[in-house]
């Protein structure tokens, strides 16, 4: 590997990536903080306690996976979508785009911030959740692949979403009208067991579910969804939305002429 | 070797509008060069495409010697940009925006710094290099995109409309700087739309008009062209009468001011003479017009110079 034309560069942007969210920590890692800490007290302790029992466990002890992957989630993708379009939006991605920097390592650079800021709020939510729960994690080796692979996917779905924006607005329409219902359909507070059996078939095409489920099986060890099934489907979704990421930054779309 | 090299360049943009129809041009190594033009003559364009901002529609571009289709890469080292609009991180210091670019060009950051102090002291920033880039005056953030632009020592410096809106001690300052870097070997292309800025500085142009190059050659023998200069005289003494200089054309602006019409092949010798044998003495004397500024509207005027 050319340190010079690979590594320097990526590392540049990781960093540059690194230290704007942390630069604006109030806006990016306390919200998801109190979010999450306000879902734990009303759904889990709350509400959480007239439910009982879920797939054998705490209902509390339930709905952490899925919490913990859904800030994971709307934290990776926020990150790249609003640099990403701000790098745009004010034309200093022309930075990047001038430089002798190859496509895939612009995307490696946006992504791993993504990733960076996906990982380090879904570590303060699992902190958080060890407040209200007794957390022990049945396959860490899972746990982690889950959250690394998920942070990784909307990072990726937050860079194309940046590309075809062409306002602030733009950049909204995918997390309301798309992320979050599909991840509050995506079993994080529920087993799709409850649903009557139409509507588990049709909770099979949503993504999240595969994502939350796999996850699930990495803290507690149960899963509505087969994990080798789950790692198969996010990967394959990473490969395809990576491939539609360089093909748009090949062409130029939504940022050259 | 040609520092750049564009041959049969086109660009046709989405909406049908042909910004460039062919444009052939070659910069030497070492060479100021002056791409002149009227605002939406395709100056832009053809530097966005040379900076890999644009995509062409077709022709060859090469930048001493790499191809741009072949090895974008190899083109992106030589080249520095300084583009016409502010386009840096205005929410980041201005040491840093200087550390990320240097990174983009594969500097290592520690080599980085060293460089972005060397620029930032050499431009006057060095004691604002925490500061928010947002907070700079104009003149500065002019300053910060050429220290960005060079951060990275590229052999072929392109400036588009680098002191527009900028004060005139700024702007020679720049012209001082921009004259000491040429010296030193980076070769300069400069769009601008102060021509005696284009004048002063450069040895080489080319005049672009809706998308064809109307005019290339050096400077000297662009202003040699020029078929008619208009002198305006200021009198040690007021006049009552037009006075009567020997093939020369006069007109009176006021009682002490004169303006005389010198032509191709005339020399201003023969005009002083003949303001001597009239008893006409001179307190000072200047240009009418910019010599540049008269060649420009008459290449790029609507019936094609014919005026």
């Amino acid at each position: 590997m050319r340190r010079d034309i690979y590594w320097i560069p990526f590392k540049t942007i990781l960093i540059k990536e690194f230290l704007r969210f942390i630069r604006i920590w109030p806006q990016t890692i306390l919200p998801p903080a109190i979010t999450m800490t306000l879902y734990f007290v009303i759904f889990g302790q709350l509400i959480g306690e007239r439910i009982g029992k879920m797939d054998g466990f705490d209902y509390v002890d339930f709905i952490v996976p899925g919490l913990v992957l859904m800030a994971v989630i709307t934290n990776s993708y926020a990150n790249v979508v609003s640099s990403f379009y701000q790098a745009k939006f004010m034309h200093h991605v022309e930075e990047i785009l001038i430089s002798p920097v190859p496509n895939w390592i612009i995307l490696a650079g946006y992504v791993s911030g993504g990733v960076a800021r996906g990982m380090l709020v879904g570590i303060v939510v699992t902190v958080i959740s060890m407040l209200f729960t007794d957390l022990s994690i049945h396959s860490y080796m899972i746990a982690i692949a889950v959250f690394f692979l998920t942070s990784v996917l909307f990072s990726l779905t937050g860079f194309i979403n940046a590309v075809y924006a062409n306002s602030f607005d733009d950049i909204s329409i995918v997390p309301t009208f798309i992320l979050t219902p599909l991840t509050y359909l995506g079993g994080v507070f529920y087993s799709i067991h409850l649903l009557p059996e139409f509507w588990q078939t049709v909770s099979l095409a949503n993504p999240i579910l595969y994502m939350v489920n796999a996850f699930r099986y990495g803290l507690l060890g149960v899963s509505d969804i087969h994990v080798g099934v789950a790692f198969a489907i996010i990967v394959a979704f990473i490969a395809a939305l990576t491939a539609a990421s360089l093909y748009l930054l090949r062409k130029g779309v939504g940022l050259k002429s | 070797m040609t520092a750049l090299s564009i041959t049969n360049l086109h660009k046709r943009y989405k909406g049908g509008f042909h910004a460039l129809k062919g444009i052939d041009l070659s910069v030497e190594r070492g060479d100021f060069f002056a791409l002149l033009g009227p605002n939406g003559a395709g100056k832009s364009t053809a530097i966005g495409i040379i900076c890999s901002l644009i995509n062409k529609t077709s022709g060859k571009i090469s930048v001493f010697g790499d191809d741009l289709d072949s090895d974008p890469i190899a083109v992106k080292r030589h080249i520095g940009l300084v583009p016409q609009e502010y386009n840096f991180n205005q929410w980041e210091p201005i040491g840093e925006i200087l550390v990320n670019q240097a990174g983009y060009q594969g500097i290592p950051r520690e080599q980085a710094w060293q460089r972005a102090e060397e620029l930032l002291r050499r431009l006057k920033l060095w004691d604002k290099r925490t500061t928010m880039a947002r907070k700079l005056s104009g003149g500065m953030k002019r300053r910060l995109m050429i220290a960005r632009a060079l951060v990275h020592r590229p052999r072929l410096l392109i400036l588009d409309e680098p002191t527009a809106g900028v004060d005139i001690e700024i702007r020679l300052s720049m012209w001082k700087f921009l004259r000491q870097l040429n010296e030193q070997g980076t070769t300069i292309i400069l769009t601008t739309h102060y021509l005696e800025e284009a004048e002063s500085l450069c040895r080489n142009i080319a005049i672009i008009h809706r998308g064809k190059i109307v005019e290339q050659s050096s400077m000297n023998s662009l202003l040699a062209k020029l078929h008619q200069q208009s002198f305006v005289l200021n009198l040690m003494q007021p006049l009552d009468a037009v006075p009567e200089l020997e093939g020369f054309d006069v007109l009176k602006r006021d009682a002490t001011t004169l303006e005389v019409i010198v032509k191709q092949g005339q020399g201003l010798t023969d005009l002083f003479c003949r303001l001597a044998e009239s008893k006409l003495e001179v307190s000072s004397m200047r240009n009418k017009q910019n010599r540049l500024e008269q060649l420009f509207l008459e290449l790029t005027s609507d019936d094609g110079g014919q005026q």
